[in-house]
């Protein structure tokens, strides 16, 4: 990152520009008609009528404005719903996956990461393993383990809990906990109708049984290769700041939130977005388990674009999703990018109370420079 | 330098995202795997005999090769070797007489692959058509219609001829059809107590042998939640989803209604679980595990057990009649042609050649399609008695509702049914569907 923000310098090899384009020609060739050729087309098709019949440009589809836009977003309607709820079914996905699957791979990094556990390495591979199956082996794994009488469901039995029919079951667990607690009819005030044409007790129902069970996989098969970029970060941070902590009277805990945490965070934004980009376009479990079944309640925008494309031939629809999809992780992204800056006046404090502290110069200015190159890696 | 080198970050990640998003919408390609729930699909498998010693070897002249040459790829959605190699062993000896070699394709998701071809401007020169995707096809100009130059054009049931008639025309040829019946385990109605003469004709009878059949184990009756079997009972009951002229929405009517209550009393009596509730797939699974004692299903639940199940013994019946009379549904593919195809002689010289009834009949033998003229189903039906049922239910089947843009609703219909299980109210589905329903038919209509 640093070498590549060099500033350009002219005089002697001022006159090389020509070459540099000459030399990232094939680059940028190969790049255009693979990359932004068919983004444009994508673009293109999303306000059109195309539906799938000829080429999408200069055969019969027209342009239609924004009207694939308006469908899924203003106008009521099936299509309006359906890509309601699907937005509710991921963004609940999402919020579980991302925070669990981060909190999981840290917590596996900084196990396997100790100089005192054997087998390190046997652990390292277990862990990893999930990370480098097909995502359709293990959701069909998965089918077999939450079936009504699979796996998981014979375990709970064992504990005498009888255990949902988890792939069969529409029942959001928000709304689960909810009957728990008296409330089994929709509560008045939020029987209106919410954004997207999806009522608010919809939008609260939080992800459905089966949706867990998706949850639980995607857990289980990403947490292993965020644990790897984890494990590279925590190897990135000096023996000598440990030792500066150990020094210093640092107990394990004290240790993890205020030495390790802190150094991992261009990793932690690295494992955040990554998460982030993946959670929202789940498509092959979604596929697999039935497209949306049960009741919808899996359904995500990601299937929804593949379905009215490939089955419906609104091929414009689809794009249109894909776009807002789009849109939605670019601005989830940059989001997260402002909540994970590095807020200057902080920093200088922490830099102060470490000195205060009397760590001594050298670990500080390893701090600083240690920081630079987390970045680089994690970027 | 530092805001320059945030603004990158940003973008970097934004072209990141770009491509990741841009892959999730269409990228779809590698990930075709599907997980057969064994519905609609005639999913039969052979268990009759060997598709090798069935073709028909009619090619008399014998001029093997001709100069013609050329080559043609057929795409199906096939239940398995046996259907492919029965297909493929037809269409071979077609290519002895016409000299065009035939590859044939089995596809992992026709309609995936098939929208793949299309969208590419590549699609197979012949491939099987669905019924409930071909409205949607015919509606966006992709097929051609050929089948009323074909001579046997007037042998097909009219039921599979309306099944694949959009806006007056009839557009390709149905290869086969299969029709829902009741089967029925036969050792648990022995060991019920029950009689041919207990055979259910009517509504209060099935629910009465349900009800006998039922044990701690076991459900009396079984099927899918959905329309393709609910429908059923809506059109029993004299219900309809679309008015005859195809212009209004008939959904919510008190004979629909009667249709989901009389549903709901058999879930409520215990007699009814559905397939997810008995730890299966589909109801042929359930039957097959013998956890439930009938189900509605069609032909293609032969292969399937025998298959997985070959102990289980069965026989099929026509359903039983409800209030308004008998009522079953039809499902059927056809063979399609792309629009304004160069090979489009060759390939209805093709699709007369494997819908002549001897052709249709060898097909039966191979994997147990009921063929689609009335003339080759009733020998059929002499030939495969066990099956003679399914052939009678065409006499009153109806074809599931498939306008263009219904599959939509009848997806949201299948959702909102799931609820309905755990004590939905069957007023409220049939509010919705008909809103959904009368949107999607004025959106087809103008279109």
């Amino acid at each position: 990152m640093t070498s590549l923000a060099r500033p350009r310098s002219r005089g002697l090899r001022g006159n090389e520009g020509p070459f540099g384009w000459l030399f990232t020609l094939p680059a940028i060739l190969i790049l255009g008609t693979f990359l932004v050729i068919p983004i444009l087309l994508a673009v293109w098709v999303s306000f059109s009528n195309w539906n799938g019949l000829g080429p999408p440009v200069g055969g019969q589809a027209e342009f239609v404005g924004a009207a694939n836009y308006a469908e899924v977003l203003t106008q009521p309607g099936l299509a309006r719903r359906d890509f309601g709820i699907a937005i509710r079914n991921n963004l609940y996905y999402v919020l579980f996956v991302v925070p669990i699957q981060t909190a999981v791979a840290l917590f596996l990094a900084v196990q396997v990461n100790q100089k005192v556990l054997k087998a390190r390495g046997f652990f390292r591979t277990a862990f990893y393993f999930p990370s480098v199956t097909s995502s359709v082996a293990i959701t069909v794994v998965f089918l077999y383990l939450f079936g009504a009488s699979g796996v998981v469901n014979g375990v709970l039995n064992w504990l005498r809990v009888r255990g949902p029919n988890w792939f069969a079951d529409p029942r959001g667990v928000f709304h689960i906990v909810l009957s728990w607690l008296g409330v089994d009819s929709v509560p008045s005030f939020l029987a209106g109708e919410g954004p997207l044409g999806v009522t608010w007790w919809e939008w609260i129902a939080g992800p459905s049984v089966a949706m867990t069970a998706l949850i639980a996989l995607a857990v289980f098969t990403t947490s292993g290769t965020f644990m790897l970029l984890f494990l590279a970060g925590l190897q990135a941070i000096g023996q000598d700041i440990e030792e500066a902590a150990l020094v210093d009277g640092a107990g394990p805990v004290r240790k993890f939130f205020s030495i390790t945490l802190p150094m991992l965070k261009p990793t932690l934004f690295t494992v955040l977005t990554l998460g982030l980009i993946a959670t929202w376009q789940v498509f092959d479990q979604i596929y697999l388990t039935g497209g949306g079944a049960p009741a919808k309640t899996t359904l995500t925008p990601a299937f929804l674009a593949y379905s009215a494309s490939f089955e419906s031939l609104k091929w414009g629809r689809g794009a249109a999703i894909s776009f807002i999809l789009f849109g939605i992780i670019v601005v989830l992204t940059i989001f997260q990018r402002w909540l994970l800056r590095d807020r200057e006046g902080s920093r200088r404090n922490r830099r102060r109370r470490a000195r205060m502290a009397q760590v001594g110069a050298m670990a500080a200015i390893t701090t600083g420079g240690g920081h630079g190159t987390g970045g680089g890696a994690g970027e | 330098m530092k805001t320059h080198k945030h603004w990158r970050a940003v973008l970097l990640l934004a072209v990141v995202a770009l491509i990741a998003a841009a892959c999730g919408g269409d990228g779809t390609e590698d990930t075709s795997i599907p997980i057969t729930s064994g519905d609609e699909a005639p999913a039969t498998t052979a268990d009759t005999g060997d598709a090798g010693d069935t073709d028909s070897t009619e090619g008399e002249d014998g001029d093997t090769g001709s100069a013609e040459g050329g080559s043609m790829t057929m795409l199906i959605g096939s239940s398995g070797d046996a259907e492919t190699n029965a297909v493929q062993a037809a269409v071979d000896a077609w290519g002895e007489e016409s000299g065009v070699s035939v590859e044939v394709i089995a596809a992992n998701d026709l309609t995936q692959q098939l929208g793949q071809g299309f969208s590419g401007g590549n699609p197979p020169d012949i491939f099987y058509m669905s019924w409930d995707q071909f409205q949607t096809y015919a509606a966006n100009g992709y097929l051609e219609p050929y089948a009323e130059e074909l001579s046997n054009a007037d042998a097909y049931y009219q039921s599979l001829r309306d099944t694949f008639t959009y806006d007056g025309t009839f557009y390709c040829a149905p290869k086969d059809f299969s029709t829902l019946g009741l089967v029925i385990n036969t050792d648990a109605w022995e060991e019920a107590g029950l009689t041919d003469d207990d055979i259910p004709t009517n509504w209060d009878e099935l629910a009465q042998v349900a009800e006998a059949l039922t044990t701690d184990s076991r459900a009396g009756l079984s099927f899918g939640l959905e329309y393709a079997r609910i429908g059923v009972f809506m059109n029993q009951a004299g219900g309809s989803l679309v008015s005859e002229d195809g212009t209004t929405a008939t959904a919510d009517s008190p004979e629909n209604l009667q249709a989901l209550e009389y549903v709901q009393s058999l879930v409520e009596a215990g007699s009814l679980r559905f397939p997810s509730e008995l730890g299966a797939g589909w109801a042929g699974e359930a039957f097959g595990q013998q956890t439930a004692a009938m189900v509605i299903e069609g032909p293609w639940i032969n292969g399937a057990l025998a298959n997985d199940y070959p102990d289980v013994n069965y026989r099929v019946v026509e359903l039983p009649e409800g209030p308004a009379g008998p009522s079953t549904f039809v499902f059927t593919n056809c063979w399609g042609i792309p629009a304004g195809s160069e090979t489009r002689d060759l390939a209805v010289d093709l699709v007369e050649f494997l819908t002549s009834d001897e052709q249709q009949l060898a097909f039966s033998e191979a994997f147990g399609v009921i063929p689609s003229t009335e003339s080759a189903a009733a020998v059929y039906a002499e030939q495969f008695p066990e099956n003679e049922a399914f052939v009678a239910g065409n006499d009153y089947s109806v074809s599931p509702i498939a306008f263009a843009g219904a599959a939509e609703v009848i997806a949201d219909f299948n959702a909102s049914l799931e609820g309905f299980a755990t004590g939905g109210d069957a007023q409220t589905i049939l509010t919705t569907l008909q809103a959904n329903l009368q949107a999607a038919l004025d959106a087809a209509n103008a279109g």
